[in-house]
């Protein structure tokens, strides 16, 4: 079990060191998410009314597709140089693959996510701290690196990947938008626990279905 | 059922029926394939002959359509895991992460292999690939040359008793293509086996204990080193495969 962990964190800290030198990932995921942001910002104002009625889904459209640059780029690295068949040489089974590189598109996406909330929570004169809105981060973010580490690597073997992750991502993933849309809803509005309990519950279960899922059929979507 | 051979075999390396298609066209025909412990193969064939495609089932990346691979006794189908521990693949593509130094890269791979004492293993085989003074380079600053030795240590750190090298100097300018042979020669020190592909026949025969010619997904030729001369070789490639027709 510790050589499983080990390797996992081989995998994710391989990741981390590449994306520190490199800051692809963050810098791109970064500028879309704020660009979304500010225009969204400019648009609607930030009048209460308006707040409560469109500031959930400007938060999550941001992260969303800011999101799909980032995971676009997942495997990407593994498929320059052909690294991918230098990782699938290593001993140990594809399951461990799938999460070591989750886990490096988790951190990417929560650093950007935590980067990005305040902001948009400013820009829509909200207050900062909501230590609600994290935990629906922090579910939300884990169900679309799930799913999207799964597809980032189907789709990195296709000719037109940049557009193949969106189109095989977005359509799985609706379930975790709509609950972190609603369950972000309440907790803006400053509503009670209970408002966004089912959605949370909604998000958890969805979270494991996806990794539970995803690490299943990880074996055959990188096999050749 | 176990469909292991017996461990007795001095076997490194078995195919039987080996066939590999993608969609209509069928890479491989019909393998067999027998190499003894410490022996040293060496794949001849024109582009599109079907080299890379057997070395990348018998290093467990593809699996074939039909047919079976043994590797020390082992059906590579079932304990594909057990087996990644004793092989190792070289290409012309090196596997390394170019923004990572070569011991950062030496050291991820050490870390997936379970390679023990992997500092000073790294020491080792960088020593050995003569890449002391680049070990804190990154990779992407490296030469293509230097960038093969570094893949060269990084496929034996782990020191696996199978070693497949898939065309590893394409790419090389002539001094480092000199240097990687060099380094591949001494890997061929009896202690190892390996299975090299090649389209430099002089080069080929150099490291190899037998020889095979692989045409069409078919092996049409085979052959001890030994029962062929460097001077003939030319001829007898050129009438088994399509160069020659």
């Amino acid at each position: 079990m510790n050589k499983t962990f080990t390797k996992i964190f081989a995998i994710f800290w391989k990741d981390m060191l590449t994306e520190l030198r490199t800051k692809e990932i963050i810098v791109s995921v970064l500028v879309f998410a704020l660009l979304v942001l500010v225009v969204f910002g400019f648009t609607f104002g930030a009048g209460l009314e308006i707040t409560e009625m469109v500031a959930p889904g400007i938060l999550w459209v941001a992260l969303t597709f800011g999101g799909v640059i980032g995971l676009n780029r997942i495997f990407a690295v593994e498929k320059e140089n052909s690294r991918l068949e230098g990782l699938m040489l290593c001993p140990v089974d594809r399951a461990v693959i799938y999460w070591g590189k989750l886990a490096g598109s988790f951190t990417f996406m929560l650093a950007v996510a935590f980067v990005i909330t305040p902001i948009f929570l400013a820009l829509f004169n909200l207050p900062v701290f909501l230590p609600r809105l994290a935990l629906i981060i922090i579910l939300a973010t884990l169900g679309f690196a799930a799913v999207g580490t799964l597809f980032s690597a189907l789709a990195v073997n296709t000719r037109a990947r940049d557009i193949m992750l969106p189109v095989l991502f977005l359509p799985v993933v609706v379930p975790v938008i709509v609950s972190a849309v609603k369950a972000t809803g309440p907790v803006l509005a400053g509503g009670p626990w209970g408002d966004m309990l089912t959605w949370l519950q909604i998000l958890i279960a969805f979270d494991i279905i996806y990794l539970v899922a995803a690490t299943l059929v990880f074996e055959f979507v990188v096999e050749e | 059922m176990n469909k292991d051979i017996p461990a007795s075999s001095t076997r490194a390396i078995e195919a039987r029926g080996l066939e590999k298609s993608f969609g209509e066209h069928r890479a491989l025909r019909g393998i067999d394939l027998k190499v003894n412990q410490n022996e040293s193969l060496v794949i001849f064939g024109p582009n599109g002959a079907g080299k890379t495609t057997l070395l990348k089932i018998m290093s467990t990346l593809v699996k074939p359509s039909a047919g079976s691979v043994w590797l020390d006794g082992i059906d590579i189908r079932d304990k594909s895991v057990q087996i990644r521990h004793k092989i190792s693949l070289v290409s012309h593509q090196t596997f390394l992460y170019d923004n990572l130094t070569v011991f950062e890269n030496l050291k991820f791979y050490g870390k997936m292999y379970d390679v023990a004492d992997l500092e000073q293993r790294i020491r080792e085989v960088i020593a050995w690939v003569q890449l002391e003074s680049r070990l804190h380079d990154r990779v992407g600053t490296l030469s293509r040359g230097l960038q093969q030795r570094a893949s060269i240590a990084r496929a034996v750190l782990h020191n696996p008793s199978i070693l497949f090298l898939d065309e590893p100097d394409v790419g090389l300018d002539p001094h480092a293509s000199v240097m990687v042979r060099d380094i591949l020669g001494s890997i061929n020190s009896g202690s190892r086996t390996v299975v090299m592909t090649t389209h430099n026949l002089e080069r080929g025969l150099e490291l190899g204990d037998s020889i095979v010619i692989l045409d069409r997904g078919k092996i049409v030729y085979q052959s001890p080193r030994n029962a062929i001369s460097e001077a003939n070789f030319r001829q007898i490639y050129d009438r088994y495969t399509e160069t020659g027709r």
